[in-house]
């Protein structure tokens, strides 16, 4: 949903008119996702709340995404840092969710699975071009790479009793973001800076003002439809 | 799959989505009839004139006067310009759409439009012009873009009356553009058309969606095409009196139908359909006129869309400046693409 919303501020802003399409898409897979989950987690709570009311409804200490998609989209660098790390996480997540025992959840990961891949592709080639590109692209990419990493290590934080421990998805993960930054001649940071706290609705400053464009409208005509 | 849950009945876009598939119909028969006994060997004019005669398709190899190509150039580039230029003001809602259905489809809808760009740049080039040299000429100003987009998307009904006005202004335009005489645009045109109709009723839904629900709903409902109802009309460019290129591009088949001609048919469209949503059209002096069997109305102002062609419109600097800064902050993102893919040809001649 965050994700989303991000993305979707490129639209109109992208360096090329192909990107704008590709980037737009993106958004849309990434909402599309989103519906889904909101929505069974709101028959799931069985208080009435549908994907609006969760989406527009809550406030950023409820809000449980990782940091990673609230930071700011930078440079188109440090965006396509932040969907190589999302995607990277997001194949083996939604491929595991795929064949865990709760039939919606599986269900819903088989279709992101397949949009995941594609955003992982397309993350992965600008990342070698930009990386191994110019000079210039190559300082900008280095510098995206270094600002958002420490981002990465909250979305590994265990939970044994999640449909899919997230624990188990770090191998997966090190294996391709590794292999494409070495292609891209790019480096990771040392850093012992792990910042965390999305999960448990500790956000970042950059959220409150996210949700507060997105939700404006919506909160301005309570109750009304769409 | 997005909003097609509105009953289809008394939606806008029924009939003139039949008159793109006669286009299209029409365009396939005039392939498999093929071109008649002429050779294009000795006197290229002739030809030329004899395919336009016999309603068939100039193609980007056929000889074709300069002036026809210059025409077709400027046309299909500012058509191409708009597009790219008309993602702003809707994008301008995509952060705060209301919900996430309206969202998804907003998104979807901006990216056709860029699709829509793309296209028609591709279709411009058959005419031998780079895409290059023609967004060098939107950024300096040099080819415009439709008037409309020079306005301001103020509420989230804005989005609503530009799918449902500016769209269907749009399409009104541009069905006829279906059976224009250059190939390339014709079929361009076709698949726009089928998109854009799908987009009007899209705005159209969710100006019903507003018109229907709460009074302040209505009420921006109701603001918003009381602001766009004039610059809509005004898209079919001068009155006839006035208009410049009209004449030659009728006897080539570019153009099929003047601008007065045009903005009559919409006039009558919208008068139906805004009865069903429930909103006013904001002009006293609109009635039916039983003689001529079409509504009177009262003319946009002519001054005022010389002033916004000019630059002088609400929006036309920060139009202009939104997508010089998109594509000067995109220089070194196009540079590095370039740079690596000659490093990869590169790499395959050393292994080859």
């Amino acid at each position: 949903m965050i994700a989303a919303q991000r993305l979707g501020e490129w639209s109109t802003r992208a360096p090329e008119m192909e990107e704008d399409i590709a980037l737009a898409n993106i958004a849309l897979d990434q909402l599309g996702a989103a519906r889904l989950l909101l929505t069974y987690a709101g028959e799931l709570e069985g208080a009435g709340r549908d994907e609006d009311a969760l989406a527009y409804l809550r406030d950023d200490r409820e809000f449980r995404n990782c940091l990673l998609v609230e930071l700011p989209n930078g440079d188109f660098a440090v965006t396509m840092a932040k969907l190589l790390f999302l995607s990277a996480y997001q194949v083996p997540l939604y491929t595991a969710l795929a064949g865990c025992a709760d039939e919606r959840l599986a269900a819903i990961g088989a279709k992101a699975r397949k949009e995941s891949a594609y955003h992982l592709d397309h993350a992965s080639l600008w990342v070698r071009r930009l990386g191994d590109g110019t000079e210039e692209s190559h300082r900008r990419m280095q510098a995206a790479v270094d600002e958002v990493w420490p981002y990465t290590h909250e979305l590994f934080t265990p939970d044994p009793a999640a449909p899919v421990d997230p624990a188990t998805l770090r191998a997966d993960f090190d294996a391709t973001v590794t292999a494409v930054l070495d292609e891209a001649t790019l480096t990771l940071p040392q850093t012992s800076w792990t910042p965390a706290g999305g999960r448990d609705g500790v956000h970042t400053e950059h959220l409150s003002y996210l949700l507060a464009e997105m939700q404006v409208l919506h909160r301005a005509h309570p109750g009304a439809r769409w | 799959m997005y909003g097609n849950d509105f009953p289809a009945g008394d939606a806008p876009g029924g009939g003139l989505l039949d008159e793109v598939e006669a286009a299209e119909a029409a365009l396939r028969e005039a392939a498999e009839r093929g071109r008649r006994g002429a050779t294009a060997g000795e006197d290229l004019a002739a030809y030329f004139a004899e395919v336009i005669d016999a309603d068939q398709k100039i193609e980007p190899r056929d000889w074709m006067p300069e002036a026809y190509r210059k025409t077709l150039i400027r046309q299909i580039a500012q058509h191409a310009h708009s597009e790219i230029i008309g993602m702003q003001p809707e994008g301008n809602w995509i952060s705060r759409a209301p919900s996430l259905k309206r969202k998804a489809i907003l998104l979807a809808k901006v990216q056709d439009e860029a699709g829509h760009g793309l296209y028609l740049y591709a279709a411009a080039e058959t005419l031998g012009v780079s895409r290059d040299e023609l967004v060098d000429l939107l950024l300096s100003g040099r080819q415009k873009y439709s008037s409309i987009f020079n306005y301001p998307t103020l509420t989230w009904a804005d989005v609503g009356a530009i799918g449902w006005l500016v769209d269907g202004a749009a399409i009104v335009n541009q069905v006829p553009l279906c059976r224009c005489s250059y190939g390339p645009y014709a079929r361009a045109m076709i698949r726009v058309c089928k998109e854009e109709s799908f987009h009007q009723r899209q705005g159209y839904e969710i100006l019903h969606t507003l018109a229907h629900g709460t009074p302040a709903q209505k009420a921006m409902a109701q603001d918003a095409v009381d602001r766009w109802w004039y610059p809509s009309l005004a898209m079919f460019g001068p009155p006839d009196s006035d208009s410049t290129h009209s004449a030659q591009s009728m006897a080539w088949k570019i153009k099929r139908f003047s601008n007065d001609e045009l903005r009559q048919r919409f006039v009558d469209m919208c008068v139906q359909q805004a009865e069903v949503l429930g909103l006013t059209i904001p002009d006293p002096a609109l009635r039916w006129n039983d003689e001529r069997q079409a509504y009177d109305y009262t003319q946009p102002d002519y001054d005022e869309l010389m002033r916004v062609i000019k630059g002088e419109g609400p929006c036309n600097r920060q139009r202009m400046e939104h997508r010089r800064r998109a594509h000067a902050e995109g220089a070194w993102v196009r540079e590095a693409a370039a740079a690596y893919a000659a490093k990869q040809r590169n790499k395959e001649k050393v292994a080859a």
